[in-house]
């Protein structure tokens, strides 16, 4: 598995990626140039074109954005990881358990999912965050209550074509309870299509997160979050050019790192689908 | 009948979507810890003058009243009024839509233009360098941020250059209204500088908004190729020795545009979302800078019409889908 995963090399440009950014944002005080501009200001030093100092210049305090933005990697991980987490661990049961019984609630469970996903999930996680105030839990929640719905789906469709396999009625027929056949026996079966959706559920995550920093609803200033740079570098255009360059790059190889990772872990769980359909986007 | 059922089936199903909407939009707008009534009122009022408008707006009713009272306003078509432009809401998205429309269509036909043939094309040359190198085309055109993507385009094309218009739909005086649609009525008018202004505004947030979704299409397409190539029937006709370009031009080609209208549902909503954000980086005056707008004032009757709408939209979209796909290939109709 790991050694075929090393072999298709989308996965492993997308593993190196997220791998690269997991240790950007644990050594990030190390790695960081002037790791205490991040929450320090040094207005003598504002808007400084990029130099072999400042690789990437400096922003409207006179911080180095290359060491914010490194910063900001912590951010983005942690925001998108508990999200990203917190919506399986809704999605997944919901759609077990509406997958697995077929009566009205199931039908309710999923229409409900439905309404969810008739409005484009921007709009609704602009909403709830918006209703909740800008700050990262807010944006969490909002992200988590935006996007359970998309594993709901997918774990109800494979659930209820899970349900008529042989090994699952003789499960049943062995007197095993229904919690039981449904996560030893039904739940390792459909894993796979579970990770590839997670990871790349990750990449459109991070892109909304990104979204809701740049509109103004995510960490309040002067916290190095991506989108929130990029907004803030609007005003400088076009004198300060390299004022969004760095956070825009950023996210980009972030949710390239996922995007390309899910893409190859699909085509090796299930290579009926090689290098098939869809994307983390929406 | 079948078409009937389609029709029937999805319909049925349009009226309890919007009322679940309705319903989280409605439940969200009254978590808010900021007071409607307070905000409708203005900033000066005195604590009497807001309980007036409390009442009579209705906020001191028990909230399952209002939102019964809320939802039969809305089935008779009265959205409310917007706190900020003080405009009924059905006029405001009425007067937004058809901007919203234009940047959509174009875009979508932007999208479909460049991206179904480029997918026939890598699904037919599968593995050759053409195919590899759209392949990290669309897999990065995924992976940008549509805002900073925006901001990039204004930078270079507009402040640097100084080729296209930084924001905004038209210069001057709009073309008398027709259609809703300015570059159609400019048409219509036949004023050759107002066409070319049209056109010019719309150049950067339609290639910003179709980027995504053009590489969306390059997938799909080229998947649908590459099953098409792999059919038997495909098998059967290279066997008997039909010429290929008559293979390719006939069948390959419309199972591949099939498989994409098939996902027409999921393009588009790609665009809506996108659309909220490109449109408040262009200031293009549609819905979705609206909703974005209504949003960050907490102008709630707006952000829930704008959801019901945004809905409805939707709703219909995936209807029309369902037909045209049933009229490509009536096997897979219910």
């Amino acid at each position: 598995m790991l050694r075929r995963l090393a072999r298709d090399r989308a996965a492993f440009l997308g593993g190196l990626l997220i791998l690269g950014l997991m240790l950007v944002a644990i050594f990030a005080p190390i790695l960081a140039p002037y790791p205490d501009d991040v929450w320090q200001f040094h207005t003598p030093n504002r808007l400084l074109p990029p130099g072999p100092e400042r690789l990437f210049g400096t922003d409207r305090m006179g911080s180095d954005v290359f060491s914010r933005m490194l910063f900001g990697a912590r951010i983005t991980l942690t925001l998108s990881f508990i999200a990203v987490g917190s919506a399986v661990l809704i999605g997944v049961p919901i759609g077990l358990v509406a997958g697995y019984w077929d009566t009205w609630f199931s039908e309710l469970l999923m229409r409900v999912a439905e309404i969810f996903l008739a409005v484009p999930q921007i709009v609704l996680a602009i909403a709830i965050a918006q209703t909740l105030g800008p700050s990262i839990e807010n944006v969490i929640l909002a992200l988590s209550i935006t996007y359970w719905p998309f594993w709901a789906r997918l774990v109800y469709a494979q659930t209820r074509s899970m349900r008529n396999e042989v090994f699952v009625e003789s499960a049943i027929a062995l007197g095993a309870k229904p919690w039981r056949v449904m996560l030893l026996h039904i739940l390792p079966n459909i894993a796979s299509p579970i990770i590839v959706r997670t990871s790349i559920g990750m990449g459109a995550t991070i892109l909304t997160a990104a979204t809701l920093g740049f509109l103004g609803l995510g960490a309040p200033p002067p916290t190095p979050e991506w989108g929130r740079m990029i907004a803030e570098s609007r005003e400088y255009l076009p004198e300060a050019w390299w004022y969004a360059m760095a956070p825009g790059l950023a996210i980009f190889l972030t949710v390239l790192g996922f995007n390309l990772f899910g893409d190859g872990l699909r085509d090796i769980l299930d290579p009926r689908t090689r290098r098939s359909v869809g994307g983390g986007r929406g | 009948m079948v078409w009937l059922n389609i029709i029937l089936n999805r319909l049925a199903w349009l009226v309890p979507t919007l009322l679940g909407l309705l319903l989280i939009v409605f439940l969200l707008s009254r978590v808010v810890p900021i007071d409607p009534a307070r905000l409708a009122a203005g900033d000066n009022a005195s604590p009497a003058q807001v309980e007036a408008v409390r009442q009579q707006l209705g906020f001191d009713r028990p909230l399952p009243v209002q939102f019964l009272r809320y939802v039969g306003d809305v089935a008779r078509g009265d959205f409310g009024t917007s706190l900020f432009t003080q405009q009924p809401i059905v006029d405001d998205l009425a007067a937004r839509l058809p901007a919203t429309l234009e940047l959509t269509i174009v875009a979508i036909l932007l999208a479909a233009g460049i991206g179904i043939p480029l997918g026939v094309v890598c699904g037919l040359h599968r593995n050759s360098w053409i195919d590899h190198s759209l392949r990290i085309v669309t897999v990065s055109g995924l992976a940008v941020a549509s805002f900073w993507l925006a901001m990039q385009f204004q930078f270079l094309f507009s402040m640097k250059l100084g080729w296209l218009p930084l924001s905004g739909r038209i210069e001057g005086f709009p073309p008398e209204e027709v259609t809703g649609l300015v570059i159609i009525d400019a048409l219509i008018e036949g004023d050759g500088e107002i066409i070319g202004s049209a056109l010019s505004h719309i150049v950067l947030p339609a290639i910003t908004l179709a980027l995504p979704a053009a590489a969306t299409v390059v997938r799909f397409t080229r998947n649908g190729v590459l099953g098409a190539i792999g059919s038997a029937s495909v098998a059967y006709q290279t066997a008997m020795g039909y010429p290929r370009r008559l293979i390719v031009w006939k069948y390959v080609l419309r199972q591949a545009i099939s498989a994409t209208v098939t996902q027409l549902g999921l393009i588009f909503g790609i665009l809506l979302a996108g659309a909220v954000v490109v449109e408040t980086v262009f200031d293009w005056p549609g819905i979705g800078a609206y909703a974005v707008r209504s949003i960050l004032q907490s102008d709630y009757n707006a952000v829930m019409g704008f959801t019901l709408w945004t809905g409805a939209i939707f709703v219909l979209i995936n209807l029309l889908v369902d037909l045209l796909q049933a009229a490509i290939d009536p096997r897979g109709a219910r």
